[in-house]
């Protein structure tokens, strides 16, 4: 097995790094919306659950 | 890993709507920008250019007015779902936007005003904006039906569907009627809005639809007055190529003399009080000036200052119409709240 290996620029690892905060960020925001989204629409019936 | 690493092309361009000759012009121009990173096809995008793919000009307007039409529908709805129901049709919005950069990345890259865009200066390449348009497109319309309902859901999906494939795909570079009948994907939000309230198509809601509908033509053919010789160069049938300058002032004139008054309907039909019956008069009177030198200004001057001008009047025109229809719902609310 060689020792190829991919060395990024300070600019792709500067870039690299802006995408993943962006990416956590928009999953975080996702969580919150599905979360409090699911909360504002069933209310008080988020706790009903027949069986 | 063993053996080289190999170079990774950052875009495949889409020529095949052009004649073989174009495209051969057209292949190294951006097949230059798109190689900017020959190591290994590493992107070098920042977030900001993703958002860039959003079109955040355009959405700034689409979720004004999506706001607006849900403020002005009947009804009640939960803010957190109002919120939700906002931000799905920003995030659809932005994705036909990105959707729209993927398939036109050739002719972006002929235009002045567009060749800056993400694909044609070679940071992302027309795949990745391909999968990113459409994975925010299943998100918000999914997101929307489940928090909202499916009819709201529906109507966003259709308009993507309009934008990225009707328009995008198949009028843009097909007929000079193109953003006439394209122009009903930006005139959905509104509409989108009011549904998101009510569940239902009504009157009012197409009223709202129908004052961007015939607003656009006018304000794009404005812009492409003074805009044409892009146009031309990339190969658009706009108006002014294809019909010539005289005809698209009069059209312009003539699509003005339609908006007017149906930016008034609102007041007519009583969902929106008198200061806004007294402002869209006003202000469709305006605008009817601004169409009328147009029309009467002379054939082939270079300047286009008459253009230009209704360019930005028509811009302040929408969005003061809307503004002033969102100020009365907001102060006959707020006197409800008080009153009670």
């Amino acid at each position: 097995m060689s020792n190829d290996r991919v060395t990024l620029t300070d600019k792709q690892r500067r870039a690299q790094r802006s995408r993943s905060i962006a990416l956590a960020v928009a999953l975080a925001a996702f969580v919150v919306i599905v979360y409090v989204g699911t909360w504002a629409k069933l209310g008080a019936n988020i706790l009903s659950r027949p069986m | 890993m063993s053996g080289p690493l190999e170079p990774v092309a950052r875009t495949s361009p889409k020529t095949k709507l052009l004649p073989e000759n174009d495209k051969n012009e057209l292949m190294p121009l951006i097949e230059k920008n798109a190689s900017l990173d020959t190591s290994i096809g590493l992107s070098e995008a920042n977030a900001s250019d993703y958002i860039a793919l959003l079109k955040p000009r355009v959405m700034s307007l689409v979720v004004f007015t999506g706001f607006v039409g849900l403020m002005a529908a009947p009804g009640q709805i939960n803010p957190v779902l109002a919120a939700i129901a906002i931000l799905c049709i920003a995030v659809g919005a932005g994705a036909s936007g990105a959707l729209n950069m993927w398939y036109d990345a050739d002719i972006d890259a002929i235009m002045k005003r567009t060749a800056k865009r993400p694909i044609p200066a070679g940071r992302i390449s027309r795949e990745e904006v391909l999968t990113f348009g459409l994975l925010l497109s299943v998100f918000s319309v999914v997101t929307l039906g489940l928090f909202v309902n499916l009819l709201s859901a529906f109507l966003l999906a259709f308009t993507i569907f309009f934008y990225a494939v009707v328009y995008t795909m198949w009028l843009k570079r097909s007929t000079p009627q193109n953003i006439v009948i394209g122009g009903a994907a930006g005139a959905f939000p509104p509409m989108i809005g009011w549904v998101a309230v009510t569940n239902s198509i009504s009157m009012e809601s197409i009223v709202l639809f129908m004052i961007i509908f015939l607003w656009t033509p006018p304000h794009f053919w404005a812009l492409s007055l003074f805009m044409s010789d892009d146009y031309e160069k990339a190969k658009i049938p706009m108006m002014p190529n294809v019909m010539g300058e005289a005809s698209t002032k009069f059209q312009i004139f003539l699509y003005t003399l339609l908006v007017a008054p149906v930016a008034v309907l609102p007041w007519v039909m009583g969902f929106a009080g008198p200061v806004y019956g007294v402002f869209s008069i006003a202000m469709g009177a305006a605008f009817l000036g601004y169409a009328w030198s147009v029309w009467r200004s002379p054939v082939g001057e270079a300047m286009m200052r008459p253009a230009k001008k209704m360019f930005a009047f028509s811009i302040f025109y929408l969005f003061s119409l809307y503004a002033v229809l969102l100020g009365e719902i907001l102060v006959r609310k707020a006197l409800l709240v008080a009153g009670a």
